[in-house]
């Protein structure tokens, strides 16, 4: 695979899976954004990474020149149809909404917004509580952990799985499958496990929900109707999918780079165990600083975009973590401030595909530092042992260490 | 002061109902409207901060 040879130039020929980039991608996009802010690849599929907050909204903002069509970061190696990347059974209309635009775009989203309004997010809330104190219940005592694996993997894929309604006896299933799509898409047959294991065990669920119906989100869209007209199975499907892959790896690995930061940073955490009432501008300052999700867009039709000469069927890689951290919209990008004040950032996105499950995502990130904090004030990064970074589409740390007293 | 979000540019966000729940509502698809005439003088800052924390520009001062 010609796409993993090492990176010589990064302004035309960049990597997001590069080793190097992977751990520390900051050092990287403060380099391009002073000398080519939209730094070109043909690496995977011509690509175009934005990395500046002005044209990664900008563009965001133009779904006549940008679709959505197609938003894997990592393409398939034949990234022709469509749905090429999500092949499986009967995926005809994507995952809807991420992977549509207007008009599809508009009534799917209108289905799922609803199951993630912040009141229905509140009542959401002693789920979340009473799993994280059970995690931490199994090694607070014991002096260690890995916050990434036995802390944060752990958390949104249940909480999901009980608001679509399935097992959470899965979870851990659940979670290989979405790695499997989102982290290790550069390998087929991987990805094609994926996507046919997640395919295949919601074929299963939606045909049982048909014939007993519950009150949870999969019955809910297979028994609704939009203007007159029962939802297609195939729509209901791929909404399915998307929410538990949309779910699990992205708010996990906000949650893991929060505590990474805290771990590593004293005072940061001194000041929010002494301070509690900084949760909500933290979080929002901690998304900003580690946000995980970067999406696709595809050119719809030739067009030159700040004298880069895009390409119809070109992708745009959009770079919401770089632009959180653009100088010229952020002071101090680089630095965490837990009460920032102004934080215009975009972790969730920008324009009509901005994050659906954003409330969902923001109340777990808050309510598993909360409850970490309250039984784990004091915690560093175990010394001599190593932290690993996925990174791609959704990045954040995948064995991440720590040590308490 | 009076402030007031734009409906064509909130995309539903939430910032603003996180960080100051005493002047905003959202609604089941994600629309925040101001939820008071006047700002209390002493939520002006808070005001404020939803402001600067809007990704979409969305909210606006009519009145200082």
């Amino acid at each position: 695979m010609t796409h993993t040879a090492p990176v010589t130039d990064w302004a035309t020929d960049f990597d997001v899976m590069d080793p190097g980039y992977l751990k520390d991608p900051f050092t990287i996009w403060d380099q391009l954004r002073q000398s080519c802010p939209i730094p070109h690849t043909d690496r995977r599929k011509s690509s175009w990474m934005p990395l500046r907050y002005d044209d990664v909204t900008a563009i965001a903002h133009d779904i006549e020149h940008f679709s959505s069509l197609k938003v894997a970061v990592i393409p398939a190696d034949e990234d022709e149809d469509p749905n090429e990347n999500w092949d499986g059974p009967s995926l005809e209309y994507g995952l809807p909404p991420i992977s549509a635009d207007p008009p599809l775009h508009t009534w799917t989203r209108r289905l799922l917004l609803p199951w993630f309004s912040h009141k229905r997010v509140d009542s959401y809330v002693p789920l979340t509580r009473e799993l994280c104190r059970s995690l931490l219940d199994g090694f607070a005592d014991k002096g260690h952990a890995d916050a990434a694996a036995d802390y944060a993997q752990q958390i949104p894929v249940r909480v999901i799985a009980r608001i679509l309604g399935v097992s959470t006896d899965m979870a851990d299933t659940f979670t290989e499958w979405v790695r499997d799509v989102l982290e290790f898409a550069d390998d087929q047959e991987r990805r094609q496990a994926g996507v046919e294991g997640l395919l295949y065990y919601f074929v299963d669920q939606l045909a049982q929900r048909k014939e007993h119906p519950g009150d949870d989100l999969l019955s809910e869209l297979l028994h609704t109707e939009v203007e007159g007209k029962q939802v297609d199975d195939g729509i209901v499907l791929g909404m399915a999918a998307l929410v538990l892959i949309a779910g699990v790896d992205t708010t996990w690995s906000g949650i893991g780079s929060a505590l990474w930061h805290l771990a590593s940073h004293e005072e940061d955490r001194k000041r929010l165990v002494a301070e509690p009432d900084l949760m909500p501008t933290a979080v929002e300052e901690l998304l900003r600083a580690y946000s995980p999700v970067t999406m696709a867009r595809e050119v719809t039709q030739d067009v030159e975009y700040a004298g880069c000469p895009m390409k119809a069927g070109d992708k745009v890689l959009m770079n919401f973590p770089a632009a959180n951290r653009d100088p010229e919209a952020f002071e101090n990008p680089d630095v965490v401030q837990l009460d920032r004040a102004h934080n215009r950032h975009v972790a969730f996105g920008s324009g009509i595909h901005r994050c659906a499950g954003s409330n969902l995502a923001r109340m777990e990130l808050q309510v598993a530092l909360e409850e970490w904090l309250t039984r784990i004030p004091e915690f560093t990064l175990a010394e001599g042992e190593e932290i690993t970074w996925a990174g791609g589409q959704v990045r954040g740390p995948r064995i991440l260490p720590v040590v308490f007293p | 002061m009076k402030i007031r979000v734009d409906p064509d540019k909130c995309q539903g966000h939430a910032r603003c109902y996180s960080l100051a729940p005493e002047l905003f509502e959202v609604d089941d698809y994600g629309q925040s409207t101001v939820i008071v005439d006047e700002v209390p003088p002493e939520l002006e800052d808070k005001a404020r901060l939803a402001i600067a924390n809007c990704p979409e520009y969305a909210i606006e001062i009519i009145s200082e």
